[in-house]
């Protein structure tokens, strides 16, 4: 792969002064470039601080994202991630901020710098694949290889093999109107990881997907970001989403960061009732074994697989808190998983009274949900600081492949 | 869904006005003599002519109205509203009209073919160029608003895409946006070719009716409908057979470009 990098609009920010300036205005520390060292500055990823006006709304953030990593944008329809990730793409100009990518600025407004979408090495996969109907899936995936200048043959060669990691090497051949949605996901996300992009955007890459589409295709993501050293947004309203691909979450609501994080800190503990609201899940991680997750105490949480998962690797299991009953001993002979919990909190939630529990390992099981009725609370007697059972049936525990990160 | 009754009667008698008086013009002719009305010196010539006209008329409109139907759907700037309906103007002018400004701006004397002809010698008027300038004139918006909005209906995405790529705007133009864009083009050019082949008062304005020079068939027919009518109407059964030729060729393509 040639280095793109050499095009006149991108401005060589190796200068000493560069990282500073810029850290000047971001609210977020950027740390100088340690001079000369080329593996260094690649390891500065994504710095994004941008203030973007349309109408009455107003999307205000700070982010950093290091290479490798994938942050999770997470929040409700209106919230401003898409509008994040325009400005990002350069195909709307925020009013104030600048974005770098390790030692290229993107965006600068202080500075007049607005480097033009095909000169960003920006990837993006969307909602719907958008792969160009009059080529190929092999033709598409070669699309931003030849770009790039590469001939046609050493083309196609490279995209048959971008094709082979996304499981679609034997596709190549196909229409896109020949395509499955899952298919054509598949192909797109080839075609943009074959651009070699330099930042790697994904905009709700599952939410066109059918259900029994969506997990395989959030598993092969999983495979393949954990391979990417690249930094990678992804943009989601769906908290699995953010569990499965996700080093660190961001919240945004109206356009304001809520909330941002380590994925696990973020969805198990969160800190803002919006966050809990969106997040919404019971999530205890662990390592994978089979069908069990292991958390670091020891204790094993059984469920069914839904994406694949790598014994001894990272795995998370997760389980709405409707399906969590409450016992106040620990309920005998029953296919069930229960974990101890002290009660910590109780709220109203519709027609529900939704408890908070806290386990004894607070780092790996974390805060759990469950909603029950007032009925059952009731009948208990629970009372906050109550030493309870939360037991939930290995049906309802979904486990997940999680990011190592 | 039944078409209800009130409406069945009218569609009846529109259609009839559009069929009829074509099928008179197959009852009014002696289908012996046909052949040799048609391959007349007069009908060759003006068929010759026509041909080689619109042809040139529909590149000019493809190499220039081409451009201006990207920049109409593709670029934002004020009075965008206001060119498009100049573009528009040939449309809904009468060609007679349209001749006549073709003549004022060109012309000996006009404002911009006085100059011409001071400084480089060239007159337009009455010459084949005049007649592809008014055939260009009249058919280019045909292939400005089908191909604009073939582009809006296209919208911009996969061109957002492509420069995600890595492609620049040209590479994305000639690699997505026209690829995607042939169908409807397609069709484009034949609706312009065939506006063009039928232009008569723009012609007749702006470049006259000198036979091999400007005499189009459209203008043969009209000059031998006054001295042999079974010829002029040959010959316009010839173009009845181009237009319906036309239309089986554009239609499917249309539709195609649609979906």
């Amino acid at each position: 792969m040639p280095d793109r990098i050499d095009g006149p609009d991108r401005t060589d920010g190796s200068g000493p002064t560069d990282g500073s300036e810029l850290a000047g205005y971001a609210t977020v520390p950027y740390p100088a470039n340690p001079p000369g060292g080329g593996e260094a500055r690649e390891e500065s990823g994504l710095v994004a601080e941008v203030r973007l006006r349309r109408g009455d709304f107003t999307l205000e953030l700070a982010c950093r994202v290091p290479p490798g990593e994938v942050l999770a944008v997470l929040g409700p329809n209106g919230a401003g991630k898409s509008t994040l990730l325009t400005a990002l793409t350069g195909s709307v100009r925020p009013e104030h901020g600048g974005i770098r990518l390790a030692d290229h600025t993107w965006l600068d407004t202080r500075r007049r710098i607005d480097v033009p979408t095909h000169r960003r090495g920006v990837g993006l996969l969307a909602q719907r694949a958008m792969l160009f109907p009059h080529l190929t899936a092999l033709d598409n995936v070669a699309f931003g290889i030849r770009a790039s200048g590469v001939r046609r043959k050493p083309a196609r060669r490279a995209a048959l093999e971008w094709l082979r990691r996304t499981e679609t090497g034997d596709l190549g051949d196909r229409e896109p109107s020949e395509l499955s949605g899952g298919q054509a996901q598949r192909v797109a996300l080839a075609r943009a990881l074959a651009a070699e992009p330099e930042l790697l955007l994904l905009d709700e890459p599952l939410s066109a997907l059918d259900v029994a589409a969506a997990p395989a295709m959030r598993g092969l993501l999983h495979r393949v970001l954990g391979q990417q050293r690249r930094p990678c947004v992804l943009v989601t309203h769906d908290v699995l989403d953010a569990v499965v691909l996700a080093d660190r979450v961001l919240v945004l609501d109206r356009g304001a960061v809520v909330e941002q994080g380590s994925t696990h800190r973020v969805l198990s503990r969160p800190r803002t009732a919006f966050t809990a609201r969106i997040a919404g899940l019971n999530l205890i991680t662990g390592t994978a074994t089979g069908e069990t997750v292991r958390t670091p105490r020891g204790r094993a949480l059984h469920g069914s697989v839904v994406e694949p998962t790598t014994p001894g690797e990272p795995a998370a299991a997760v389980f709405p808190p409707t399906a969590v009953a409450v016992h106040p001993h620990a309920p005998e002979g029953s296919p069930r998983n229960a974990i101890p919990v002290r009660v910590v909190g109780m709220e109203p939630r519709g027609d529900a009274i939704r408890l908070r529990g806290e386990t004894d390992s607070p780092d790996s099981e974390a805060a759990l949900a469950a909603d029950i009725t007032p009925a059952a609370v009731a009948e208990l007697g629970l009372r906050i600081g109550d030493e309870v059972f939360f037991a939930v049936k290995a049906t309802e525990v979904a486990i997940h492949p999680v990011s190592g990160g | 869904m039944g078409v209800p009754l009130p409406l069945r009667l009218p569609a009846l008698l529109a259609l009839a006005l559009i069929v009829l008086p074509v099928l008179g013009l197959f009852a009014r002719i002696d289908p012996g003599r046909l052949p040799a009305l048609l391959t007349s010196p007069t009908a060759l010539t003006a068929l010759e002519l026509s041909v080689r006209t619109a042809l040139a008329a529909t590149v000019l409109a493809l190499l220039l109205g081409g451009p201006l139907a990207v920049v109409l759907a593709r670029s934002r700037f004020p009075g965008l509203r206001f060119v498009r309906g100049c573009v528009l103007l040939p449309l809904v002018l009468p060609p007679v009209v349209g001749g006549l400004a073709l003549l004022y701006l060109l012309g000996r004397t006009g404002s911009l073919g006085g100059p011409l002809r001071d400084w480089f010698g060239l007159t337009l008027p009455y010459t084949t160029t005049a007649v592809v300038l008014a055939q260009t004139f009249v058919a280019m918006p045909f292939l400005v608003v089908s191909l604009e909005g073939a582009l809006r209906a296209a919208g911009t995405e996969y061109e957002r895409v492509s420069a995600t790529l890595g492609a620049g705007p040209w590479l994305t133009f000639r690699r997505v946006t026209l690829p995607m864009l042939l169908p409807p083009l397609g069709s484009g050019l034949v609706l312009t070719f065939a506006r063009a082949l039928g232009e008569f008062g723009a012609t007749i304005t702006f470049a006259g009716s000198l036979r091999g020079t400007t005499r189009t068939l459209p203008l043969a027919i009209y000059t031998e409908a006054q001295a042999d009518v079974e010829a002029a109407v040959a010959m316009s059964l010839l173009l009845v057979v181009i237009a319906l030729l036309v239309i089986l060729v554009a239609r499917p393509k249309a539709v195609e470009g649609r979906a």
